[in-house]
């Protein structure tokens, strides 16, 4: 039962998107935490993915439905478990590690203090993030070609971050590191932009802010990017394809035409068929935005 | 010997334990990684050169080998935490526990007298002499400082080292090996530390087994009084203040002991000060009914 409705799903998805080539491709991805313990978890139970040029996915699941993990995975913090592939461009990526991954990949984690360098100053951090993947050890520092580039970028974001190019990030509110991250992690034009509920820890306003940020660098520089998020609306609202996980597998992937029209109830009862199981506990799920 | 005898003397002491100060900035602050294998590769650096030096090598060519083998016992330190996943605080005393061995295995015997050899300090002077210049060792430590600190600043320019001791995780997934920076900096870090222990050796006419105990602290103190005394901004302005602390460390110490102290008392002292920088801040706070978070224990 479960199996056949994803297989449904999966074939709408292929007619809605014919022409794109894949950019990512996950295949059999599978992982086990603390194998061979009492405390054994399976966080993905077989993962089969195509993400296209262009494609931006939201995925969304209750706690515990393997999202994180899978983002973990495409970036390289881990390896899947054996028989797992990762493609991305065609290249086999499976067993690079993270800092290797991140030539492709791009990150904008849950918690700014992540994504940004609090001693350093708003130029140094992009100087860094400029120069993603392309040497090791040793960077040169800014330089005043560079100030005009960042000034660009940041004057986009429209928070008056283009004036403060010397400050410490240290000193930026939580929501402005957050713009930074994601200016920082769009900067070189990584192949895939991953989102890991990277407005969850702001408040709506500033949620809201840099969600359409998010949405309007996507568009703008044509990137393909992978939103995990809690929130059923900012699903069904951003992207071009919906993904929803359970247990550690994909139970629902739709393409645009069908969300078009999906609202939070369909959601709801979309899951149930695929995951072949009343909610227990719905409350996480069925979180909406203030 | 003057108050400007005592000057110089903690000037040229301060240029050669000056490189420890970066050595221990360079991992403490920097890196942020507690790197105590100081205190080995101190004596390790002096073991090298003295043994080279009686051997009859060029005693530049013996304090440059005193470099390389600082470098590789931090690259040692450096695999053991980023490679074998050991804590940098345990890394580093386990490298420094095994280099007592290692050096008394170079050294043969706990010291080496160096006072009938000839020394680099020798052929400077020779050299200069040589060629008509009658610079004191002043004139000649500020300049080797100067050099010293636009080399490191060189190096930490590039972004990638620093932010490795700020945010590690950004760093990765930035797309630099921070595996790579952490076995960068401890490498130079203990290569200049050995560097200055090749020098004092050669300064002092001695290489004893013991000469590094308490090396750690010391370089803490310089760091910590060039930071308080200074107040620098920016990477440039940091490190002359490291090496500056150095200085006024040296110069608070020869103060000390003309005024009687006992030298016996010297790392107590140096203990005592430490103790008293890292926890006025906290003091201060306390009173001003400031929340701090405890210490951390690794």
């Amino acid at each position: 039962m479960d199996t056949t409705s994803s297989e449904m799903v999966k074939q709408q998805l292929a007619m809605n998107t014919t022409s794109n080539s894949s950019l990512l491709q996950l295949r059999d991805i599978r992982k086990i935490f603390a194998r061979a313990t009492v405390d054994e978890v399976t966080a993905l139970a077989g993962i089969d993915l195509d993400v296209y040029d262009q494609d931006f996915v939201t995925i969304i699941g209750s706690n515990g439905a393997g999202k994180t993990t899978l983002l973990n995975i495409i970036a390289g913090v881990f390896p899947p478990e054996r028989g797992g592939k990762i493609l991305i461009q065609g290249k086999d990526i499976t067993n690079l590690s993270e800092h290797k991954h991140a030539r492709y990949t791009a990150r904008v984690y849950q918690d700014p203090h992540i994504g940004t360098a609090a001693k350093m100053t708003i130029e140094e951090n992009l100087s860094l993030a400029l120069l993603r993947g392309q040497s090791r050890g040793l960077r040169g520092a800014v330089s005043k070609q560079r100030r005009e580039l960042f000034r660009q970028n940041l004057a986009l974001l429209g928070i008056g971050l283009e004036d403060r190019l010397s400050t410490p990030v240290g000193t930026l509110s939580g929501g402005q590191r957050q713009a930074l991250a994601l200016v920082m992690a769009t900067i070189s034009k990584p192949a895939i932009l991953l989102l890991d509920e990277h407005v969850a820890t702001l408040d709506p306003k500033t949620a809201e802010t840099v969600l359409q940020l998010s949405d309007m660098i996507v568009r703008r520089e044509k990137m393909t990017a992978i939103m995990v998020t809690h929130n059923m609306e900012i699903a069904l609202r951003y992207g071009n394809r919906l993904i929803m996980m359970h247990r550690g597998k994909i139970v629902v992937d739709m393409g645009e035409a069908d969300k078009k029209t999906l609202t939070i109830g369909d959601l709801v009862t979309a899951f149930e068929r695929a995951a072949g199981e009343e909610f227990k506990d719905d409350t996480i799920l069925l979180s909406r935005r203030e | 010997m003057d108050v400007g005898d005592l000057f110089s003397v903690a000037l040229y002491e301060g240029l050669v334990y000056g490189f420890v100060a970066v050595g221990v900035y360079l991992t403490f602050r920097v890196l942020a990684f507690p790197d105590l294998s100081v205190d080995g590769s101190f004596p390790l650096g002096g073991a090298i050169a003295a043994i080279m030096i009686v051997d009859g090598f060029n005693p530049w060519l013996a304090t440059i080998a005193a470099f390389g083998a600082g470098a590789c016992a931090g690259l040692g330190t450096a695999l053991l935490n980023t490679k074998l996943r050991i804590n940098a605080l345990l890394a580093g005393i386990l490298m420094m526990v095994g280099l007592y061995s290692i050096n008394l295995m170079i050294m043969g015997r706990p010291n080496i007298p160096l006072l009938r050899e000839v020394t680099v300090f020798d052929q400077v002077s020779e050299w200069l002499n040589g060629i008509g210049v009658t610079l004191s060792s002043v004139h000649l430590s500020i300049v080797v400082m100067v050099v010293l600190v636009f080399a490191v600043l060189a190096i930490l320019n590039g972004l990638a080292l620093r932010a490795t001791g700020d945010n590690e995780q950004m760093v990765r997934g930035l797309g630099t090996s921070t595996d790579m920076t952490t076995i960068l900096g401890v490498s130079l870090s203990n290569g200049l530390v050995a560097l200055s222990g090749a020098l004092v050796a050669q300064n002092q006419g001695l290489t004893d087994i013991g000469m590094g105990i308490g090396m750690i602290i010391m370089g803490l103190a310089s760091v910590i009084v060039g930071e308080g005394l200074f107040r620098p901004r920016g990477v440039a302005f940091t490190l002359l203040a490291v090496v500056g602390g150095a200085f006024a460390y040296r110069l608070i110490l020869g103060t000390a002991l003309r005024l009687g102290m006992d030298p016996n008392n010297l790392k107590l002292i140096t203990a005592l000060l430490v103790i008293a920088a890292l926890s006025i801040p906290y003091i201060r706070k306390k009173m001003r009914h400031e929340w701090i978070p405890p210490a951390a224990r690794w």
